[in-house]
C-alpha cells in the first residue's frame, strides 16, 4: 500500500513539475546542461587541485622528493614510505611524530572537554533561568567573543610565566607547558562554548522540561535527566569545534612552549615549510599535512549535516 | 496535590519553604559559577592586566617573578603605535589598518558573489550530479585552515610548485615559454598592476582565501534558495520577466535576510584571519600584507614588547567593537526587512 501511494504521489508530482516547467520554461536543454556541467567540472577541478597535489605527493613512491619538478596530481605508484620516514624525526627538533600527535590530541581534547563541561551549565542557566544580572553577564560573555585570542597573548604569557607548579617530584613553569597552553585556549574557547551551547539549547522546546517539572522533578533533576540527554548532539558538535581549534592551535603554543617534547603537530608543520625548511623534503611536508588534516576532516564531514543550519560552521575564530 | 496543600498549610513555620525559594533564587548563579570562575581567572583578569600593561614599558626585563615592576609610561605606547615609533621596520599602523579593512571587504565581496552564483547554478532544475558537486564543494570548509595555508604557500613557490607549473603547462599550449611563468608570488615587491599599490602576495592570499571562503556562502545561499517559493518565478515569467530580471528582483532580495548574518560572520572571520596571512605571506613583502592580528603576534613573539603589544590589543579591541556595532546595526535593519 505505501509503495502504491508513493508511486501515485511521484507520478502526480512529476506531472506537476512537468507542467510547471512548461509554464516557467525552465526545462534544461542539452547544450545548457553540458555548459553547466563543464562549468561545474572546472570549479570541481579548482577545489580538488590543491588536495590532489598534496595527497599525491605524500603517496609518491620516491618518498624523499625534495621538490617536485613536474606537476603531478596522480602519483606514479602508491607508497607509505614518506609517512614512515617522518615517524622518527619529522623536523630538526628532537621529537618524534607519536609525541607530537599525542600532544596535539591532549591539548585539543583537554581544552574542548573542559570548555564544554564547564560551559553547558552556564549555557543552561542563560537559556532557561530568569535572574538579576542575566543581561549584563551575557553581554560580558559575548564581548569576549569579539576579541581574537591574540589580543590576550601578552598578558597571558606574562601571567602564566609567573606560575611555578611544584608537585614534589614534578616542577614546571605553567607557561612552558601544555597545561598552560590549554588554559590559554580556554580564554576564548569557554565563552564560545557557552554561547554556542546556549544557541542550541534555546532551540530545544521547553515543554519536555515543563512536563518533568510538573511530574515533580527539581530544576537540577530536570537538567541532568532531561536537558543533558537532549543536548548531547549539541555538546558533541560544540566539543568538536573546540577540538578543531585546539588541534590547529598555533600562536599560543608557538609563543609559550620551548621544550621540543611539548611541541604540537601544528608547530611541526610550520617548521616544515618556509625559508628555514630548505632541507625538509616536500613529500614529508605533504605526509604531515595529511596526518593533521585527515582525522578532523573526516569527522567534520560526518558532522557537517548537523551544523549546516547555523553560523557555527567554520568554528572558533583562529 | 497532597504535598502542595500541606506546604501551604504549614506556612512560614516550615523551614523547607523559605529555603526552597532561596535555592530557586540562587540556582541560576550556582549553574553559572564554574564558568564564571574560570572566565574570571583566565579571561577577565588577563584582559584587565593587559590594559594595565598597556600603560607600562613592560618588556623582557620584567618577565621574571622577582624582577622589578615595569615603569608607568602613561599613553606613550598608544602614541608610539599611532606615530609608528616602534622598532619594527616599515611599521605603519594606519597602513596596516587600511590594508586590513580592504583585505576584509575585498575577500568577502568575492566570497558572496561567487558563492551565490554557484548556489544558483547548483539549484538549476534538472541539473545532473548535484549531490556529488555539493559533497565535493564542502571540502575547503572541513580541512583545517592552517594546513590549507601551508599547502598553498608551497604551491606558490616560484621554482617547484603547482601554480607556476600548471600555468606553464597551460601557457605551453598557446606557445609561451615556461620561463614566462617563473612568478615570484610571495616575494615580489613591485605591484603587478600599475597604479594599484598592492603586491603580488596580496593576490596570492586572495586566491587562497577565495578557494577557502566561497563554499560557506554557497551553503548558506543554497539553504535560502530552497526556501524561496517557486510561485514567485512562475508569476514573474508569466509577466514576461527575463531570467536576469528574475535573479535581480526575486532571488537577490529574498536571499538578503539569510546572507546578511553570513556576511557579518565572514567579515569578522576574515578581519582576524591570522592563520592564512601568517602562514602564506608572513605579512610580506615589506609588511605590505600584514594585518592587525599578525602585527600583534609579532610584537609579542619577535619584539617582546609586551607593553606595546598590550596597547596594540586595546586598539584591536576598539576597532572590532566599532565594526561589531556597525554590523549589528546593519543586521538589525535587515531583520525588519519585509520579504
Amino acid at each position: 500500500m505505501p509503495n502504491q501511494k508513493q508511486a501515485a504521489w511521484k507520478t502526480a508530482s512529476a506531472k506537476l513539475t512537468n507542467t510547471e516547467s512548461q509554464i516557467v520554461g525552465q526545462k534544461m536543454t542539452l547544450p545548457k546542461q553540458l555548459f553547466f556541467q563543464a562549468l561545474l567540472l572546472f570549479i570541481t577541478f579548482t577545489v580538488v587541485f590543491p588536495i590532489l597535489w598534496v595527497v599525491s605527493m605524500s603517496f609518491d613512491p620516491k618518498a624523499d622528493v625534495m621538490r617536485p619538478t613536474t606537476l603531478k596530481l596522480i602519483p606514479d605508484g602508491f607508497s607509505l614510505q614518506a609517512y614512515l620516514n617522518i615517524l622518527k624525526k619529522p623536523t630538526s627538533n628532537p621529537v618524534d611524530l607519536p609525541t607530537l600527535f599525542f600532544n596535539s590530541l591532549l591539548l585539543a581534547a583537554g581544552s574542548s572537554f573542559a570548555s564544554v563541561m564547564v560551559g553547558v551549565f552556564a549555557a543552561y542557566s542563560f537559556s532557561r533561568f530568569k535572574f538579576a544580572g542575566r543581561q549584563v553577564l551575557m553581554l560580558a560573555v559575548i564581548a569576549v567573543l569579539i576579541l581574537p585570542n591574540v589580543a590576550t597573548l601578552a598578558p597571558l604569557f606574562v601571567l602564566l610565566n609567573r606560575v611555578q607548579i611544584d608537585l614534589g617530584d614534578i616542577t614546571f613553569n605553567l607557561r612552558n607547558s601544555l597545561l598552560g597552553v590549554g588554559l590559554g585556549l580556554l580564554t576564548t574557547l569557554l565563552p564560545f562554548s557557552i554561547w554556542n551551547l546556549k544557541g542550541y539549547i534555546d532551540t530545544i522546546p521547553k515543554e519536555l522540561e515543563e512536563a518533568a517539572m510538573i511530574d515533580g522533578c527539581s530544576p537540577n533533576q530536570t537538567f541532568f535527566r532531561i536537558m543533558l540527554p537532549l543536548a548531547t548532539p549539541a555538546i558533541a558538535i560544540t566539543a568538536f569545534l573546540g577540538f578543531m581549534s585546539g588541534w590547529t592551535e598555533f600562536y599560543l603554543s608557538w609563543q609559550f612552549l620551548t621544550n621540543p617534547q611539548n611541541f604540537t603537530l601544528a608547530m611541526a608543520l610550520y617548521n616544515m615549510t618556509g625559508q628555514f625548511a630548505s632541507s625538509t623534503p616536500w613529500s614529508h611536508f605533504s605526509a604531515m599535512s595529511v596526518i593533521i588534516a585527515l582525522p578532523v576532516s573526516v569527522v567534520y564531514l560526518a558532522l557537517q549535516k548537523y551544523m549546516s543550519g547555523g553560523l557555527t560552521i567554520g568554528g572558533v575564530k583562529g | 496535590m497532597a504535598t502542595l496543600t500541606r506546604e501551604k498549610n504549614s506556612g512560614p513555620r516550615d523551614p523547607r519553604a523559605p529555603r526552597k525559594s532561596f535555592w530557586r533564587l540562587v540556582n541560576p548563579y550556582f549553574y553559572l559559577l564554574p564558568a564564571m570562575l574560570v572566565m574570571a581567572i583566565m579571561t577577565y583578569y588577563p584582559m584587565g592586566y593587559g590594559i594595565w600593561m598597556s600603560f607600562t614599558d613592560f618588556g623582557l626585563k620584567n618577565l621574571r617573578i622577582d624582577s622589578a615592576p615595569p615603569n608607568g609610561v602613561g599613553f606613550q605606547n598608544y602614541i608610539d603605535i599611532l606615530t609608528g615609533a616602534i622598532a619594527i621596520p616599515n611599521f605603519d599602523f594606519f597602513y596596516t589598518l587600511s590594508f586590513n579593512l580592504f583585505w576584509t571587504f575585498s575577500n568577502v565581496a568575492f566570497h558572496v558573489v561567487i558563492g551565490v552564483l554557484i548556489a544558483v547554478l547548483l539549484n538549476a532544475k534538472g541539473l545532473w550530479f548535484k549531490g556529488i558537486y555539493r559533497a565535493i564543494f564542502v571540502l575547503p570548509i572541513v580541512i583545517p585552515t592552517l594546513v590549507v595555508a601551508r599547502v598553498w604557500r608551497n604551491m606558490f613557490d616560484p621554482d617547484f610548485a603547482a601554480i607556476n607549473q600548471f600555468l606553464a603547462l597551460m601557457g605551453g599550449l598557446v606557445g609561451f615559454a615556461p620561463a614566462t611563468f617563473h612568478i615570484r608570488w610571495i616575494e615580489s615587491v613591485t605591484p603587478p598592476i600599475p597604479g594599484i599599490p598592492l603586491p603580488l602576495s596580496y593576490f596570492a592570499l586572495l586566491i587562497t582565501n577565495i578557494w577557502l571562503g566561497w563554499p560557506f556562502m554557497t551553503i548558506v545561499a543554497t539553504g535560502a534558495l530552497q526556501s524561496i517559493s517557486k510561485d514567485f518565478y512562475e508569476a514573474a515569467s508569466i509577466d514576461g520577466a527575463s531570467p536576469t530580471q528574475q535573479f535581480f528582483s526575486i532571488t537577490v532580495p529574498l536571499l538578503r535576510p539569510a546572507m546578511v548574518p553570513a556576511i557579518i560572520y565572514g567579515i569578522t572571520l576574515t578581519f582576524n584571519l591570522f592563520n592564512l596571512i601568517y602562514f602564506i605571506s608572513g605579512g610580506g613583502p615589506l609588511r605590505q600584507t600584514e594585518i592587525l592580528v599578525t602585527t600583534a603576534f609579532r610584537l609579542v613573539n619577535e619584539q617582546r614588547l609586551y607593553g606595546i603589544a598590550a596597547a596594540f590589543a586595546v586598539f584591536i579591541a576598539l576597532i572590532l567593537l566599532v565594526i561589531t556595532l556597525i554590523t549589528n546595526r546593519i543586521s538589525r535593519a535587515t531583520e525588519s526587512y519585509d520579504a
